[in-house]
């Protein structure tokens, strides 16, 4: 099976059936995507396929064949610096505990993606599938808004 | 050695200390580290199916072919261990044994490891376990064992309320909650040399989990290493739950002969781990006609579940808190917490007093109504005020500060609309309606009473030949920013720039312990520390030529007095205040309640990094708030019914309020630059002001969380 991971062209040899998160994880080491539920609830293992936020818990890998796949760890800048969305989150306190952090990042990289100006309820409504536990999402809104263009 | 350019870190919001790992996936949790060496196997916990019974038997299937499974039961816990899961009564084994009592739905009976988590998967549907069944004890109403009392009186109550122009009565409902940290509950053990274990895992108090790997794998201080990773999220949850995980992942690795990753799932996380304790909580308040407070008779019986866990300390907070922050001269608070046959409840922020100020501030409310007057008038006829004394008689001298945070909450309100009259206001959908409510709560930071005394907490301050300075101390980051704010306390004792200065692993072979870190103490009672080790270290750099090592242990300032006895004296070494006002939309088509707006001032003393002071504040927030109004726990049988993410639900970025924070700075001479804890106050709050909101929406009191649509619609009809 082939993919793209990160901009880097893979081929990798597993069952079909096997999740995507298990595989990130476990066959290739990307532990930067989470289990929070294993269920599509929390968002935790959220990753970009072909664009699209996707939680990662509930893709075979089969189904990514072909696809482009993007995890946290492939979210910097080419030169290796922080994007602005990974500064603005640092700066504006959007990443607490963290562990929510990958997946929400990538939620808000997609929105920003498909719509480069949102409003503060466009923004609810992007994350809205991804779950926080420690920052009542005020400041993750506050630096997704701080990288409208 | 020290810049004489360094400039103030503090209150400052520089940047988070592990931000830039955590943003790019590689701040490495308990579930992504690699076993050095490879080899580690899975561990599984098989629980109990009955909420009461004896364990008759275990029987493995002798169809499965085992020879690649370790199996664990209490029989792998040979003396000198103790299959007790140590904490505060010796009541709770690490596992259930052949003969013994299960006292809750879930309880841990045995453990396996396999190579694969297929093949343990399979071991785990091939073990069969019979029981005899008894018949449980569900409700605290039923309950006839108890893990302690407490009373608390202060003046004559019964005189007062005899003499009283009026007394209201009024009992309270609060509901279970999952703390819901996003990173599941998770340990790795792995055996090490001459019979020792090395544990590392999500937790929030590195020293209690050593503690319970001692005493049950019988291991010296040597043995015992415990590490914390990078943990994603505790509230509690993760303050005593991890020793039980560790023990667990011990045992097993002990007896696999090597390394065990124990990760629980989110399901299993949910269905076996403590939650906040539910309770009835009854209040008589009697007043004068001009609104004078005179007496408070206050009863709080709050459900422990099966095992004592940490009960007894949370029921010292409900009962301590339990008469608000007001002045009164009578008052009789009347504690107790129930065994029921219900998992263990447990640590879970606030630890007790979102529970006991949930009715206190409701109370404010009821007898405003009946006397006729604004309830934030009553509020502020009654508030705590430099030299007035609290229930237990502690006589507050400083950072007393109701009124600031109240004046600073409504200034930041936004204004109410007019209400066009006999309507709800500016509602175009006729069945939607607006209210607004408002809360003003205190807590007590730090230990209870002789608590800290009793910790004699302790840190150390690292010089290096090179000039670079490391912090050791136990206490660990959350996500609340210890590791931070610890480094700025540090650079400014100093006098040295922030990036000279580090925090040492939370690893049990190298840093002293600091205590748990817990009760709002982080900041103010460890930072204390850290702040006299910098000052302490500077002075010897004056002098001498590092390396330097400076340690500090917690010493109670001889200003505080408590007695354990009677319950009197000072409680708290200082306590932190937060008003909070809550706007809600009640849709009474579906009694839904949709909290649009909150706003919550906090006299946090000082702010090391508003940022991060503010980010607690709005995280606690919204958990009271899912506390409030959606987070309800459904059981049969013993058993949650809601045991998945799918059913028990959490606010997303669409439900929560739109979050105004005020920061009060009224310090604090006992803390660091003046800072008090306030990692717990804003759960206190946002509860009694969304149930004051909903009854300026609809005219109905519910006097219970969670306001679930079914009650919202129950009581909106029979009222």
């Amino acid at each position: 099976m082939r993919f793209v991971l990160n901009g880097r062209p893979l081929t990798v040899d597993v069952a079909g059936s096997r999740r995507l998160l298990d595989v990130l994880r476990e066959d290739l080491g990307y532990t930067g995507t989470k289990e929070g539920c294993g269920e599509g609830e929390c968002g935790a293992c959220s990753v970009l396929i072909d664009g699209h936020v996707v939680n990662s818990c509930l893709v075979a890998a089969g189904q990514v064949d072909g696809c482009d796949v993007v995890t946290v760890e492939g979210l910097a800048l080419p030169d290796g610096k922080l994007s602005p969305l990974q500064q603005a989150f640092i700066e504006r306190g959007a990443a607490q505990c963290g562990i929510c952090t990958p997946g929400m990042l990538l939620a808000a990289h997609a929105l920003l993606c498909e719509n480069p100006r949102p409003s503060a309820d466009d923004v609810r409504v992007g994350l809205a599938g991804n779950l926080c536990r420690c920052t009542g999402y005020t400041k993750i809104i506050d630096a997704v808004l701080a990288c409208r263009a | 050695m020290t810049d004489s350019a360094a400039s103030p870190t503090v209150g400052r919001s520089v940047p988070r200390r592990e931000g830039a790992d955590k943003v790019t996936g590689r701040a490495r949790y308990t579930d992504d580290l690699v076993v050095p060496g490879g080899g580690a196997w899975y561990g599984k916990t098989v629980r109990s199916s009955v909420a009461r019974g004896t364990l008759r038997s275990i029987t493995l299937d002798p169809a499965f072919d085992w020879s690649r499974v370790v199996v664990v039961t209490a029989d792998d816990i040979p003396p000198p261990g103790e299959n007790v899961v140590q904490l505060i009564r010796d009541d709770q084994p690490a596992l259930a044994r052949v003969g013994g009592e299960i006292r809750h739905q879930e309880e841990p009976i045995l453990l396996l490891a396999a190579p694969d988590k297929g093949t343990l998967a399979e071991a785990a549907r091939h073990v069969r376990i019979a029981y005899e069944r008894l018949e449980p004890v569900l409700e605290l109403e039923q309950a006839t064992e108890d893990y302690g009392t407490i009373e608390i009186a202060k003046g004559d109550v019964e005189a007062a309320l005899h003499d009283a122009d009026l007394i209201v009565e009024r009992t309270f409902r609060v509901g279970l909650q999952e703390q819901l940290y996003i990173e599941p509950q998770g340990a790795i053990a792995r055996p090490t040399d001459h019979g020792g274990i090395t544990v590392v895992g999500s937790l929030q108090c590195p020293y209690y989990v050593h503690r319970a790997l001692k005493r049950a794998l019988a291991l010296t201080d040597e043995q015992a290493i415990v590490i914390q990773a990078e943990t994603g999220g505790g509230f509690g949850g993760k303050e005593e739950y991890p020793s039980i995980v560790a023990i667990h992942a011990a045992l097993l690795a002990r007896k696999a002969g090597r390394p065990v990753r124990l990760i629980y799932d989110r399901h299993e996380d949910l269905a076996a781990t403590t939650k906040r304790h539910p309770g009835v909580i009854t209040h008589r308040a009697g007043v004068q006609r001009d609104g004078t407070l005179v007496a408070q008779d206050i009863t709080i019986v709050l459900d422990g579940g099966a095992y004592c866990t940490l009960t007894p300390v949370v029921l010292s907070r409900a009962a301590i808190h339990a008469a608000g922050p007001y002045a009164c001269p009578n008052v009789r608070i009347r504690a107790r917490a129930v065994a029921t046959n219900t998992p263990p409840n447990g640590a879970f922020r606030g630890f007790g007093a979102p529970q006991s100020l949930f009715a206190a501030e409701l109370m404010v409310e009821h007898v405003a109504e009946r006397l006729g007057v604004p309830s934030v008038d009553l509020r502020r006829k009654w508030m705590l005020r430099v030299g007035d004394s609290t229930a237990t008689g502690q006589v507050l001298t400083e950072s007393v500060s109701p009124e600031l945070v109240l004046d600073a909450a409504l200034k930041a309100a936004r204004p109410i609309r007019p209400r066009p009259s006999g309507s709800p206001l500016g509602s175009a959908d006729p069945s939607i309606r607006h209210g607004r409510g408002l809360s003003l709560v205190f807590h007590g930071a730090g230990f209870t009473g002789s608590g800290e005394k009793k910790l004699s907490g302790k840190i150390a301050l690292e010089c290096s030949e090179k000039g670079e300075f490391r912090i050791l101390t136990a206490s660990t980051e959350i996500g609340q920013g210890t590791k931070t704010i610890f480094c700025q306390i540090a650079a400014d004792a100093l006098g040295v720039s922030l990036d000279r200065v580090s925090v040492g692993a939370q690893d049990t072979s190298v840093v002293p312990d600091s205590g748990p870190t817990v009760a709002s103490r982080t900041a103010m009672i460890v930072g204390g520390l850290i702040h006299d080790a910098g000052v302490a270290l500077r002075a010897r750099l004056e002098r001498e030529r590092p390396p330097l090592r400076v340690e500090r242990t917690y010493e109670q300032p001889d200003t505080l007095h408590w007695d354990d006895q009677t319950y009197r004296g000072d409680a708290y070494p200082v306590y932190a205040w937060a008003c909070t006002i809550a706007d809600v939309e009640v849709d009474t088509a579906t009694g839904e309640v949709r909290v649009t707006d909150l706003v919550i001032a906090v006299d946090c003393g000082k702010a090391i990094h508003p940022v991060m002071a503010e980010g607690q504040i709005e995280g606690g927030a919204l958990q009271a708030v899912g506390w409030a109004t959606i987070e309800e726990i459904k059981m049969k049988d013993g058993r949650y019914l809601n045991d998945r993410l799918a059913t028990y639900i959490i606010p997303t970025a669409l439900d929560a309020p739109r979050l105004k924070t005020i920061l009060v700075e009224n310090p604090y001479s006992g803390g660091p630059f003046g800072a008090k804890g306030i990692g717990e106050l804003p759960m206190d709050g946002p509860a009694p002001a969304v149930i004051a909101a909903i009854h300026d929406a609809t005219g109905v009191w519910l006097d219970e969380v969670p306001a679930t649509p079914e009650k919202v619609l129950a009581a909106c009809a029979s009222s």
